[in-house]
């Protein structure tokens, strides 16, 4: 009995999780001029508006190229700071992990607001690379907490025994470690490309006048009511921030599983 | 020196100190500052009553979230973790997956919910039960509804993990000793899972706390939150000063929360619960 009532009173929280984006993925679909209800018929108007929306497609494009090169980015200092904090031993080791991992606890309003002064300081304007290197610090913790769990279970023989056959440390990282990272190398990127793309509290901040990211674009195009291509564009958005996760994950567990 | 390391220290360290010395400039004009060692925007913040009703209005609101997150997001965290159902791994995707569906299109998904032509007023209307729309929107119980719709999963993972964690011998040696279930629950397992309760508690109430977007969507004219202030004073009023006196503010409280908690219950929950 009263697991039931558990079990119920999780399926609603559920349900309170999805519906409200269920919604929004069904009325991309709706033919009606208005955003919301009632469902009129099926359309995919919607869908050709947001491809003949030029502000839409190159917001777009801004959100992909700078997703893509933070998630270099910071996949690439996060694996070596992880390298780093895993693999050698230095004093005040413990401190450094709380503060690498303190941009979590910044909230992003100060962050934006502090690398921007900082930009002002140096009287630099605001640029696509304020945005790329803010999302880099944002997504870096994550990527590094990723890596770094990866890493501790990586045992260092494998690394000792290309070591003692010969080869040097490059070689033992590029042929050893770093593909047995691999899935952790990849799951950071990921992470990183996501939280850039979704990103929107710093980037209002941050964007260069008249440039626009997807998640900004829709808040621009917010006027206390939801148009129906913003239901549009969200259902591309979803579909790019989860699908892509989901069928990576589902092609490595396939890959792993025909390996053996 | 780690990379990292330099690059967190350049962009985060250096920047901090540089709201705290803007803080003491002079503000001109728009967007024109003179540097200067002024208390004047410091005593702006600590005599005029906006700014002080601006942070009990962000406390009152970000513990309002945070324990209505916590009540809400306790059980399907007990459930999760208790449950013998098979595909336990799709439960815990299921949490995961909120973090990948963009915030400002889960925010602004409330408008199809509680707008006048949302889905509620949609089917009372269609019912009968009503003539007109509810209005739901556009108000500061709209406001709470999304913060707690984006930040719930942050509870729930902290909570599952901790639950995780307990020794599933514990509850039934405490009921072979004649406890009930409920005060198996009450003297074992609740307090076991206070750590994951108090992390998901302390991400919530910061992440609160220091937005201003959610606002902006959902709410009216009036719930504001401190974060608000900061976007006015840096994008409209283009006063970098106070800004980043507003910032420097907000950094210190918010800090004072994380100490506080850190005293209480170490760093380590909170570590695993990223981990």
């Amino acid at each position: 009995m009263g697991w039931n009532l558990i079990r119920l009173y999780a399926v609603a929280v559920y349900i309170f999780m999805f519906a409200p984006v269920a919604v929004v993925l069904l009325l991309a679909f709706n033919s009606s001029q208005f955003g919301g209800f009632p469902i009129e018929g099926f359309s995919l108007q919607w869908f050709e508006k947001l491809y003949e929306n030029e502000a839409i497609v190159r917001a777009f494009k801004t959100s992909f190229v700078l997703g893509i090169g933070t998630a270099i980015l910071a996949t690439t200092i996060g694996i070596l700071a992880s390298l780093a904090l895993v693999r050698y031993r230095f004093p005040g080791k413990a401190w450094i992990t709380t503060f690498l991992i303190s941009p979590v606890l910044v909230p992003e309003t100060v962050l934006a607001v502090g690398l921007l002064l900082f930009l002002r300081w140096l009287s630099m304007p605001r640029s696509f690379a304020l945005l790329l290197i803010g999302h880099t610090i944002i997504a870096l913790p994550f990527v590094v907490l990723v890596v770094q769990a990866r890493l501790v279970g990586i045992r260092k023989d494998y690394e000792e025994a290309a070591l003692s056959l010969g080869a040097n440390p490059l070689q033992t990282f590029f042929q050893i470690t770093l593909p047995l990272l691999m899935p952790a190398v990849f799951a950071g990127a990921l992470f990183a490309f996501t939280i850039s793309f979704d990103n929107i509290t710093a980037t209002i901040f941050w964007r260069p006048a008249g440039s626009e990211t997807v998640p900004t674009q829709i808040f621009g195009m917010l006027r206390n009511s939801v148009s129906p291509e913003i239901n549009a564009l969200g259902f591309v958005m979803i579909v790019i921030t989860v699908g892509v996760p989901l069928m990576a994950g589902g092609l490595a567990r396939y890959f792993t599983r025909k390996q053996r | 020196m780690s990379p990292a390391l330099v690059t967190i220290t350049l962009l985060v360290v250096v920047p901090m100190s540089l709201i705290l010395i803007y803080s003491f400039y002079i503000n001109i004009d728009l967007g024109v500052d003179r540097p200067a060692f002024s208390f004047e925007n410091w005593s702006e913040l600590f005599t005029d009553n906006y700014y002080h009703v601006a942070i009990w209005k962000t406390f009152r609101l970000s513990v309002i979230v945070t324990v209505l997150a916590a009540l809400l997001g306790y059980i399907p965290a007990y459930f999760i973790a208790n449950t013998t159902y098979k595909h336990k791994w799709l439960l815990l995707l299921l949490l995961i997956l909120p973090f990948w569906v963009s915030f400002i299109i889960r925010t602004l998904s409330w408008i199809h919910i509680m707008g006048n032509q949302g889905a509620i007023n949609g089917v009372l209307l269609w019912l009968g039960v009503i003539d007109e729309p509810l209005q739901m929107m556009f108000n500061e119980f709209a406001v709470i509804v999304g913060f707690i719709h984006v930040f719930l999963p942050y509870m729930i993972l902290n909570v599952y993990v901790s639950l995780e964690g307990v020794d599933r011998n514990l509850v039934p040696a405490a009921r072979t000793l004649g406890c009930s279930p409920w005060q198996a629950f009450r003297e074992v397992t609740l307090p076991l899972s206070l750590p994951g309760l108090a992390a998901g508690s302390l991400l919530v109430f910061v992440l609160t706390a220091g937005s201003y977007v959610t606002p902006l969507i959902l709410g009216g004219p009036n719930d504001f939150l401190y974060g608000n202030l900061i976007y006015d004073a840096i994008l409209s009023e283009l006063n970098w000063p106070m800004g980043a006196t507003l910032s420097f503010t907000l950094l210190v409280l918010l800090g004072l929360v994380v100490v506080l908690y850190s005293r209480i219950m170490g760093m380590n929950q909170l570590y695993k619960a990223f981990g």
